[in-house]
């Protein structure tokens, strides 16, 4: 390239980060404070600030080891499954920290519900998978389980496909199907939020496609963070976008800005393909 | 800061060759325009019939390069789902186009005026005066889109800038002539048939000068992100330099 070269695209100078301007008029769900998380001596998350919008959709991107998955499953304390990972910080779910002490861990996620990238549903019958949760809490009344079964197959968009045999077993199923399952059985208890981890990442396009359209509309009921390797498919679904390098969010803004007109060279590099 | 040799750093090297090459067919593309442009004026200030024709067969070719660029694009848009500076790239070019399309039509437009005004030599001509000045405007224009494409191919937001502020003279010229020509119908009925060929002329490269503008105002979007069409020129230079942070 010439000298002539010199000019080129602007990119904004505003500061990396989160900036709650991003956010002003939403509803706050999900409000990360200072986050840092450490694997033994090795930080995998620096200072996260971050604040989630309810009934939102919101993304995650990043290259691999980029620590978005590890944010990711802050928001239910499944890190506190692994031995030599430490949390300092706050994560405050409608205002009340999550890390504080005394929390109950078992009523948290429930109403943080996670569906992970390859489905995994329970060696049972379509129904009891979904049963299952209600089950956990005591609840064994016949009536009410077939109606919330019913409900949360008909909400994860499954209900017509397997109303026939529901006792079937569920690793009978497709891939797409079963992860609807698993999204079924996530919201049969009705947890405020939905975490997706790559929820679509094993799933041919059409199963995908229809995992975005049940995203689209489970965010009318449900806060939704999702982590994708898809950057077509955070572009398509969610309604904000942070973008995390190296364990630090480099970028949070709504998707539209972050996928036409990012801040970041960062976050442009590789959004459009240059991170080698 | 990112520079256009952006486009050639992405993990495809396809991708890369891709993006280099419709950018490189939209320039060819302007320096063909270009040459319309030139060559209709030298028709209309000779009268030169042969070289109408040729500008009216090479319109063809004009358009064959709109049709061909514009494919090139759909194709990139559906194989390469581009993002940020790349698919404001795409999104410039497609509108680019556009425009580069209609300069063309215009230059055949003026070539056909040539045509016909060489063809009606029994009507009072205009007089030097009048294709002087056309050929005043003709040259301004004629610059701006260069400068225009210029600014496009290095892209150069102060230059699009400088190159759409000077669209306020070619108006100014455009008017300045329609006057006289009123004026001058006014005088001697009989000269309006060949008159109004030179007023339609004119008028082609008023709209030029237009479009000059509007390519210039894609080269800011496809810089800085940042729409500056349906502004006046006070707005656009305030919005291109204000702190990208309250864009």
């Amino acid at each position: 390239m010439t000298a002539e070269a010199q000019i080129g695209l602007e990119q904004n100078d505003k500061a990396g980060g989160f900036n709650p301007e991003v956010v002003a008029g939403e509803k706050i769900a999900l409000e990360v404070e200072n986050l840092n998380l450490f694997y033994g001596e090795k930080q995998a998350l620096h200072n996260i600030n971050l604040q989630i919008p309810d009934k939102k959709v919101t993304a995650f991107i990043g290259p691999s080891g980029c620590g978005k998955s590890t944010l990711l499953r802050c928001f239910n304390r499944m890190n506190d499954l692994v031995d030599i990972a430490r949390v300092e910080g706050a994560i405050r779910l409608n205002g009340s920290n999550m890390y504080a002490p005394g929390v109950n861990v078992a009523d948290l996620r429930r109403n943080v519900g996670m569906v992970f990238q390859k489905p995994n549903p329970f060696p049972k019958s379509i129904y009891e998978n979904v049963a299952y949760g209600l089950r956990l809490q005591g609840i064994n009344k016949r009536s009410l389980l077939d109606e919330v079964v019913e409900w949360a197959l008909k909400g994860a968009a499954l209900w017509d496909e397997v109303k026939d045999r529901l006792n079937d077993n569920a690793l009978g199923m497709s891939g797409g199907q079963q992860q609807r399952l698993v999204i079924a059985r996530a919201i049969a208890v009705q947890p405020e939020v939905l975490l997706l981890d790559e929820p679509a990442s094993a799933l041919d396009p059409i199963s995908t496609l229809k995992i975005e359209e049940l995203i689209h509309e489970l965010k009318n009921d449900y806060t939704i963070v999702i982590v994708t390797h898809n950057m077509q498919q955070a572009a398509r679904v969610s309604d904000y976008t942070a973008f995390m390098y190296m364990g630090d969010m480099v970028e949070f803004d709504k998707t539209d800005t972050i996928f036409t007109n990012p801040g970041q060279k960062k976050t442009e590099d590789y959004i459009t393909g240059r991170y080698g | 800061m990112l520079d256009k040799s952006q486009f050639t750093q992405h993990i495809s090297r396809q991708f890369n060759e891709d993006l280099e090459n419709v950018r490189q067919k939209v320039l060819a593309m302007g320096g063909l325009v270009e040459d319309q442009i030139t060559k209709s004026l030298q028709a209309l200030e000779n009268l030169d019939g042969d070289l109408s024709k040729e500008v009216i067969e090479t319109d063809k070719k004009v358009n064959s390069h709109e049709v061909t660029i514009d494919e090139e694009c759909t194709r990139i848009l559906a194989k390469r789902q581009p993002a940020a500076g790349d698919l404001r790239l795409v999104v410039a070019i497609i509108k680019t186009i556009t425009d580069l399309e209609r300069v063309g039509d215009e230059a055949e437009k003026i070539a056909r005026m040539a045509s016909h005004i060489g063809l009606s030599m029994d009507n009072v001509m205009p007089s030097k005066k009048h294709f002087s000045a056309v050929m005043h405007l003709g040259e301004h224009v004629k610059s701006m889109l260069h400068e225009a494409l210029d600014a496009f191919a290095r892209m150069d937001v102060e230059l699009a800038l400088q190159v759409a502020q000077r669209e306020t003279t070619a108006d100014k010229e455009y008017n300045a002539i329609a006057r006289h020509l009123i004026t001058y119908m006014m005088e001697d009925p009989r000269s309006i048939s060949s008159v109004l060929d030179v007023m339609w002329s004119a008028r082609a490269l008023e709209r030029i000068g237009d479009h000059a503008r509007n390519i210039c105002e894609y080269v800011i979007y496809l810089v800085q992100g940042k729409d500056v069409r349906h502004l006046s020129l006070e707005e656009m230079e305030v919005m291109t330099h204000a702190d990208n942070a309250d864009k």
